[in-house]
């Protein structure tokens, strides 16, 4: 094959959603100059569509495909795969990417993929003239041209390492992690890198070293090659032979990683799955010395490294064989809003204030208390409202009551409009949230509204000082009902059970009852013009409601005023109905009831009025 | 993850299970193997195989080392009782093969077969390389496959054929030869499907028309797991001989196996001076060079590495391991810990630091104590942070900590640590245009 892999046009297909790779690829792009995106497309196994992405200040969308054949298709000029599938996968993926006469080089980035499955693909390769890169790979880069997925790390090392224009060295090692601190050495020590590649750790890598260091000496623009060798395999004893053979001429500065082996205990496994030595002839002594009687350029150690890629450099230039390249400024890269905030650049200002609860601790939190206290303290569902509705940690009656409350609320049979109404469409078919929404939208001042008035009111008249003679006076001349006075069938002697218990509760356990006392007195009264004018049900929650938040001692007496007009009863009585309403929805649904329509006996029509 | 060695026992069951597909005279065969281990009970154990108390047997360590015959730790031609007596003498002994010392732990059983060493020993072998497998095949096998290597038959099976596409190279076998090739082709089915690396049969031999395989090595490559689950069945991949993990190390493998990131830690010398925290698998190798290179082998504690992006949690476990271990004993020197690696692809400086941070305050007492001085080179992701934050922290930990970024040659700090009164180190040489900071 051509021994250049990639060019100022090439552009590849990334398998894998990985976005953080995808715009480092086009981070780089934009680095180097390129017109044209590097990503042509993304084959995303989960969906298809299009990937967003920034190319330098603006941004571009990439197409993504569910499988790779159909990206090959649209994509025809697209010749590099990046595969991110992993190790259960990579192997099939990359024969299909392999195998298609589109495809020229495949990259494959998944640790742990089956020996036997790398040198099936290796072989496949050799036989088709391909590439291919890993596994077990972070990748490579051509310097200013083409950068594949996480190779080389940020924007800054790129520029730091000048990896955004051409230099005069190839480079390759096996290990990936290295390859980056190699090229800020070749950056700092010559005129720049012209290509590097990682083959990746493994034993049987799908390139070897030797095959890159064969394309660098073919390509006239590399005029010296370096290159990191490992413990382990016979892979740097090929390139012996070829250094006696001639096949490479141009200078070759290597090192063989391991030395420290001989002085381990046999059968550590480092970091590599293939630095491993399994005889003396791949220790990393073994392969120093056969290189450097061979020709090649070898240090004493990895600390002079840097040092005999200098010297080479150097002499190279004296020579006149290399002309430095040119230093190229790249552009600055717009910041990421994420980085900078993180990086105190810039701030923000919020939209949004929350001071109930969060989600984002350890542990979700109501009120600072994390939800885990919640369920342990058995504060139950009146607590929770506590905690999320007006701030604070109610005594046990307060919870008490305000369940007691719900419980009251929850139904009152199925005549009612808001029931009613959830009937009606529930039976029209209409999902669950319609249904309840149809008989909520029915609370308001008429329907429901009753415990939010008693409070509003009666706490208005009290706090003013009212006689509840002059209250009851002052609510006739403005022509309105008292709120949560009078009862269908109920009286004084026959009282409303609900409201005897709730009113027994209130007297037993509240520290203050005088809202409740003041009503009674209004009771009083009331009954005196008409038997079933008592304090109803309604009336009484919303007044020992008003009670309830003087006992607790932790309002002011503004918080409390705030919460009773801000229409929290209202909340309670919604909170509560909702439960009786489902039991209707459902009550309707159990029993497939179809399509309401009125009667037309239940309607007058009347229209030659 | 690499080609690990497995007990002859679980070899030999994998290979019974796939011969007997196509060789008839090895069915039922996997089920006359015993594996011995410190808590095998003899009663359950005569229970599960009941053949044991039928036929002379073989005993034998099962610990993924050979030349047992050589070192007097074969039991042959035994009864149930002979053999399970050869056992328990030897179970939890201390042994030495070749360099290696270890305690006997494992050991297996199978039925015995009469045989005649010099004319019926047999050798085959296969191994992996990169473009194909070699079948070694030998009519003289045993003891005498060494002397006679230049006899040894080889056939190479590229990787792209298969083995039916290939005419095996074989020595005299006379009448046996139809026999033994159909046997090496199947051996090789099983070798290749069950992702064998290296299969060793030294010697098989025959009983009446069978072929019997005496003595195995095997070694699979364990990435291959996932494709292997019915062929391999439960494998275990036992430690090599004499080698056994500590605590700290089982710890850490532990974390590693629970992770897509990578956590290694191997001690070499829990008294070392030395003691390397690096990230990367191949940085770290660099690491352990550099401190040999200089001549200091002897001192280095440990060799380890975190890489793949860890979390910081994942971090913090592993550096607070090394911390603990280093600060266990004082050395009237102090000593010396290198926080090094290379310049990361992707790993996130500062949040892999976070977690070592967090390690090294908690151990603040303990390191002032221990006279410990600290060297940091790091670059990547995030490095500024990083190396900003762990400054910071050498403000307040009491002991002194130098802190590196990519314009210092990633091994200078090792010198530094190891020379400090000179701090005279190779630096990188600045970059000479561009790139500047």
């Amino acid at each position: 094959m051509k021994p250049e892999l990639f060019t100022k046009d090439t552009t590849a297909i990334v398998y894998g959603y990985h976005v953080n790779a995808i715009q480092r690829m086009l981070d780089f792009d934009y680095a180097a100059g390129r017109k044209t995106p590097s990503v042509a497309a993304i084959v995303n196994p989960g969906s298809e569509g299009v990937h967003k992405v920034f190319f330098g200040k603006g941004e571009v969308l990439l197409p993504m495909y569910k499988n790779f054949s159909a990206a090959a298709v649209k994509h025809p000029k697209a010749d590099v795969v990046v595969n991110f599938a992993s190790f259960r996968s990579a192997f099939e993926s990359s024969m299909e990417a392999l195998n298609h006469p589109n495809i020229r080089t495949v990259c494959v980035i998944a640790e742990g993929v089956p020996e036997r499955r790398a040198r099936i693909l290796a072989a496949t390769a050799k036989k088709l003239d391909k590439m291919v890169i890993g596994p077990a790979t972070v990748g490579g880069i051509k310097a200013g041209c083409f950068k594949i997925a996480n190779t080389a790390g940020t924007y800054e090392n790129i520029v730091e390492s000048r990896l955004h224009r051409p230099g005069s060295v190839g480079f390759v090692s096996k290990s990936g992690g290295l390859s980056n601190e190699c090229y800020n050495i070749i950056a700092r020590n010559t005129d720049g890198l012209y290509e590097g590649i990682a083959i990746g750790g493994d034993a049987y890598p799908g390139s070897t070293l030797l095959e890159h260091i064969l394309r660098y000496e073919a390509i006239p623009a590399v005029k010296m090659i370096v290159a990191l060798g490992e413990i382990g395999g016979t892979e740097e004893l090929r390139i012996v032979e070829a250094l006696k053979a001639k096949k490479i001429k141009k200078p070759l500065v290597i090192w063989v990683t391991g030395t420290c082996s001989t002085m381990f205990p046999a059968g550590v496994q480092f970091g590599h799955a293939g630095a491993k030595a399994g005889s003396d002839l791949e220790t990393a002594q073994a392969k120093n010395k056969a290189l450097k009687d061979a020709g090649a350029i070898v240090p004493d150690s990895f600390n002079d490294y840097g040092v005999k890629v200098n010297e080479t450099y150097e002499k190279l230039v004296k020579k006149g064989t290399i002309k430095p390249a040119a230093d190229v400024p790249a552009p600055t890269l717009p910041m990421d809003f994420a980085q900078a905030l993180k990086e105190g650049k810039i701030r923000k200002a919020t939209t949004f204030i929350n001071t109930i609860s969060n989600e984002k601790k350890e542990e979700l939190e109501y009120l600072n208390i994390p939800i885990s206290k919640v369920l342990e303290s058995n504060m139950g569902i009146g607590g929770v409202i506590g905690l999320l509705w007006f701030k604070r940690q109610l005594p046990d009656y307060g919870n008490k009551f305000l369940e007691t409350a719900l419980m009251l609320t929850a139904d009152h049979g199925p005549a009612v409009s808001g029931a009613h109404n959830a009937i009606v469409a529930a039976r029209a078919g209409k999902d669950i949230i319609s249904s309840l929404a149809s008989g909520l939208l029915t609370i308001g001042p008429r329907f429901g509204g009753a415990i939010d008035g008693a409070a509003q009111h009666f706490k208005r008249a009290y706090d003013a000082g009212l006689t509840p003679e002059q209250f009851i006076n002052d609510m006739k001349a403005k022509g309105i009902n008292v709120p949560g006075i009078g009862h269908k069938v109920k009286s004084l002697s026959n009282p409303d059970m609900r409201v005897t218990q709730l009113k027994a509760f209130c007297k037993k356990n509240f520290t203050d009852t005088s809202l409740l006392d003041y009503a009674l007195e209004v009771e009083q009264l009331t009954t005196k013009k008409k038997g079933n004018l008592i304090l109803n049900v309604d009336g009484c929650i919303g007044i020992c409601f008003v009670d309830m938040l003087s006992s607790a001692g932790s309002f002011t007496k503004d918080e409390i005023d705030n919460i009773v007009n801000m229409g929290c009863l209202n909340a309670l009585f919604v909170v509560g109905r909702s439960i009786g309403i489902f039991g209707h929805i459902f009550d309707q649904k159990r029993l497939k009831q179809p399509l309401y329509r009125t009667p037309y006996d239940e309607i007058a029509y009347m229209t030659d009025l | 993850m690499a080609q690990r060695g497995i007990r002859e026992y679980e070899g030999k069951k994998i290979l019974f299970d796939g011969l007997a597909k196509t060789i008839p005279s090895f069915k039922g065969k996997s089920e006359k193997l015993a594996l011995v281990r410190p808590d095998t009970d003899p009663k359950q154990l005569v229970k599960d195989h009941p053949w044991l108390l039928k036929t002379k047997l073989v005993a034998k360590p099962d610990q993924l080392f050979g030349k047992r015959g050589k070192h007097g730790l074969l039991c042959l031609n035994a009864d149930w009782k002979t053999a399970w007596k050869w056992i328990s003498d030897r179970m939890h002994k201390t042994v030495t093969v070749g360099k290696t010392t270890g305690e006997l732990n494992t050991f297996m059983i199978e039925p015995f077969t009469p045989h005649k060493e010099d004319a019926e020993e047999c050798y085959v072998a296969i191994r992996a390389y990169r473009d194909f497998d070699t079948i070694y095949l030998s009519n003289k096998g045993g003891i005498y496959v060494e002397e006679n290597w230049n006899k040894v038959k080889e056939t190479h099976v590229p990787i792209l054929s298969t083995i039916d596409d290939v005419k095996l190279n074989m020595p005299e076998f006379g009448k046996r030869k139809a026999q033994i090739e159909q046997f090496v082709r199947a051996l090789y089915k099983v070798y290749a499907e069950g992702h064998f690396t290296y299969l060793e049969i030294n010697p098989f031999t025959f009983l009446g028309d069978e072929i019997v395989p005496l003595d195995l090595v095997a070694r699979v490559d364990d990435t291959a797991a996932f494709e292997c689950v019915k062929i391999w069945g439960d494998l275990e991949f036992p430690s090599s001989f004499g080698q056994h993990l500590t605590k700290e190390e089982e710890f850490i493998r532990g974390i590693d196996e629970g992770t897509g990131a990578s956590l290694k830690l191997t001690m070499l010398n829990p008294e070392g001076r030395i003691w390397n925290m690096v990230a990367g698998g191949g940085a770290s190798v660099i690491y352990a060079d550099t401190v040999c290179d200089l001549g200091y082998s002897k001192e280095l504690a440990n060799y380890g590495e975190y890489s793949g992006d860890p979390s910081a949690e994942d971090t913090y476990q592993y550096a607070r391991t090394v911390l603990d271990l280093l600060t266990r004993k004082k050395d009237p020197r102090g000593k010396v810990l290198i926080i090094g690696g290379g310049i990361a692809n992707f790993t996130d400086v500062a949040k892999t630091f976070k977690g070592i941070i967090k390690a090294l305050t908690e151990y603040k007492t303990k390191l002032v104590e221990g006279k410990v001085r600290i060297y940091v080179r790091r670059g990547g992701p995030n490095y500024k942070e990083g190396l900003a934050n762990m400054r910071k922290l050498g403000e307040t930990l009491g002991v002194p900590i130098e802190v590196y970024g990519p314009e210092t040659h990633m091994t200078a700090v090792v010198s530094m640590a190891l020379n400090p009164a000179p701090a005279k180190a190779p630096a990188c040489k600045p970059a000479r245009a561009g790139g500047k900071k």
